[in-house]
């Protein structure tokens, strides 16, 4: 782990392997915090049927 | 009937009054929250508190055995190796939930100052995370103290903030900037708490 | 401005509440972030890239040390002329060496009227020339005539005649060698430099100039200003740094030593260094601190700025947030289903 890290070139951008998977790994995080579905979905609907009051 | 005398105007009544006003227990510690908090992005800011506890821990384990532990003791690295991941982590979940409350505009209703705390402690982990870098006594250190002291300079915040310094940048390190984020964050806390979860935007109004 | 109170029950009205359990979600959080710190630390633990001493410099790039020794007697080091906080601005310093300002390296920040750096003043003093080079000499010079008299020689000698002899030996290290662990140099009129930067590489062998210069002359002492501006005066220190990506126009405020993630929370700050204008201004820091502090205060008041508070509500990612609520909400406006 102490040998120099590869790095990463995309025009005037350089950047080295490992802060590219992290920021690689925050987006794939921040994806899935937005798709995956939350639990408790039954908790919140209440006995699951529709309520009508507002 | 006579009335009984009044006591008194107390100071602590009108403390404990102001605190029973602007968070209840049932506020601080509610266990309901609004239904529409029902995604993983909430989440976020609850592990960064977790990694910020992490790194808290083993930070002090690192300031009790001395600077110099973790560079000659294999459970010192090991101690020292912790702090470095619960730092990662720390700034990673920090900035997902930066994104989160961007995205979610989660300043509106009157919720403006718990972003603008949020920054803040946004911007003093960084300079705790700065003086910790300059803490390290290894290579790294040398070479981050004489870089980032021109860019320090220039703003004439060298004269009193000298990053070649290592007991002032240690002594920051392990008290005064861990005890600034800690407040900052417990107020972050309270501010949160103490409006409730900001609504979903409505998508029909401007 | 009347301050309206906070009335967390009324903001509450008319939405639906459930279970929610905040303790339980901290402790799983705290749990969770424990194992994968623990096997992070374990399975890759963490950088720590021995310091550079002096001695690994002698050692290493001798001739680099040397050189550096002789810029610092001749001012033209980065910091013998920096300026405040540390030294008087180039041109006053120039004077005091008798060199021209053209030859000293000038590390003054301004920006059209803005100088924050001179208004803040000279309050970290150093003298490189005495403390790096001269009072290492002047103690080694203890019990060795012969370094005494070439030492007082040369703090006797008029400046120009110490001008000269700086010039002709820093020329000569061009094609000095190593042999045997002794510096080597074509004889030139240089004085009594030759004897004087022998020893001095001498001491930094032994470790010696290492403990001179940390210790500052005290028994305790936690500051390594002296010692860090001199290692950073010379080309030992940068090479290593630049073989790790560490240069500040490599992005290197990022990076760490090794296959470690760095400071990825930078990326903006380093940026600017990357680019023109920054990428070869002189004044460059300062640019890049007054760039960052005003994108900082945007940051700080998005709330209250038009357009940029406005940037959720046109990119749908809320919609992604919220989705079970916009549904319920949605089947909730439904009509009703008639009787039959």
């Amino acid at each position: 782990m102490n040998q120099a890290a590869p790095y990463v070139h995309w025009g005037f951008i350089v950047i080295s392997l490992p802060n590219f998977v992290l920021i690689l790994v925050m987006l794939v995080l921040f994806a899935l915090g937005l798709v995956l579905p939350f639990p408790g979905g039954r908790a919140r609907r209440g006995t699951g049927e529709e309520s009508e009051d507002a | 009937m006579p009335e009984p005398p009044r006591p008194p105007r107390s100071w602590t009544r009108a403390l404990r009054g102001i605190v029973q006003r602007e968070l209840p227990l049932d506020h601080l510690l509610p266990d309901q929250e609004p239904a529409y908090v029902a995604s993983w992005v909430y989440v976020f800011g609850v592990v960064a508190i977790a990694a910020l506890v992490w790194v808290i821990a083993s930070g002090v384990i690192l300031a009790f055995f001395g600077p110099q532990w973790w560079h000659v003791s294999p459970q010192g690295h090991f101690v020292n190796s912790i702090h470095f991941w619960s730092v990662q982590l720390f700034f990673v979940f920090m900035v997902l939930h930066l994104w989160g409350q961007y995205f979610g505009a989660t300043w509106r209703d009157g919720r403006a100052p718990t972003w603008m705390v949020g920054v803040v402690v946004f911007l003093v982990s960084i300079i705790t995370a700065f003086t910790g870098y300059l803490s390290q006594q290894n290579f790294a250190s040398q070479w981050i103290a004489i870089n980032a002291k021109d860019g320090i300079n220039s703003t004439g915040a060298g004269a009193f903030f000298n990053v070649l310094n290592f007991g002032q940048m240690y002594g920051l390190h392990v008290m005064l900037l861990p005890i600034l984020v800690t407040t900052l964050v417990a107020v972050h806390l309270v501010q949160v708490r103490r409006r409730g979860v900001v609504r979903p935007i409505d998508p029909g109004r401007s | 401005m009347r301050r309206r109170p906070v009335d967390q029950t009324a903001y509450y009205r008319g939405v639906r509440m459930a279970p929610y359990d905040l303790v339980r979600e901290l402790a799983l959080a705290l749990a969770a972030v424990l194992v994968l710190v623990l096997v992070l630390a374990a399975a890759l633990s963490s950088p720590d890239v021995p310091a550079v001493t002096v001695q690994s410099w002698a050692q290493h790039a001798p001739v680099d040390l040397v050189s550096t020794a002789t810029s610092e007697l001749q001012g033209t080091t980065l910091s013998s002329a920096y300026g405040p906080p540390y030294t008087a601005p180039g041109e006053e310093a120039a004077d005091a060496v008798g060199i021209t300002p053209e030859e000293v390296p000038d590390s003054v920040q301004t920006l059209g009227p803005l100088a924050p750096q001179l208004w803040a003043g000279i309050h970290l003093p150093i003298h490189p020339a005495w403390s790096d080079v001269l009072h290492p000499l002047v103690l080694a010079s203890v019990g060795n005539p012969a370094l005494r008299q070439a030492v007082v020689a040369y703090r006797r000698a008029p400046a120009a005649t110490r001008r000269r002899w700086l010039v002709a030996f820093q020329a000569q290290l061009g094609s000095a060698r190593m042999v045997r662990g002794q510096l080597v140099v074509r004889p030139a009129q240089d004085g009594p430099l030759p004897l004087m930067m022998e020893t001095l590489l001498t001491v930094a062998r032994s470790g010696g100039l290492d403990a001179l210069l940390t210790q500052s002359g005290h028994f305790y002492q936690t500051d390594y200003t002296g010692p860090l501006l001199f290692l950073g005066d010379g080309g030992y220190l940068p090479a290593l740094a630049q073989s790790q990506h560490l240069l500040g126009d490599q992005w290197g405020m990022m990076n760490e030593t090794g296959r470690y993630p760095g400071q990825a929370w930078l990326w903006l700050y380093t940026m600017w260094y990357q680019i023109p204008p920054y990428s070869t201004a002189g004044n460059a820091d300062l640019l890049v601190v007054l760039t960052m502090g005003l994108l900082t205060t945007l940051l700080l008041l998005v709330p209250f700025l038009p357009g940029l508070r406005d940037i959720p509500r046109w990119v749908p990612i809320y919609r992604l947030i919220w989705r079970e609520h916009y549904r319920d909400e949605a089947a909730r406006r439904r009509p009703r289903p008639g009787p039959g």
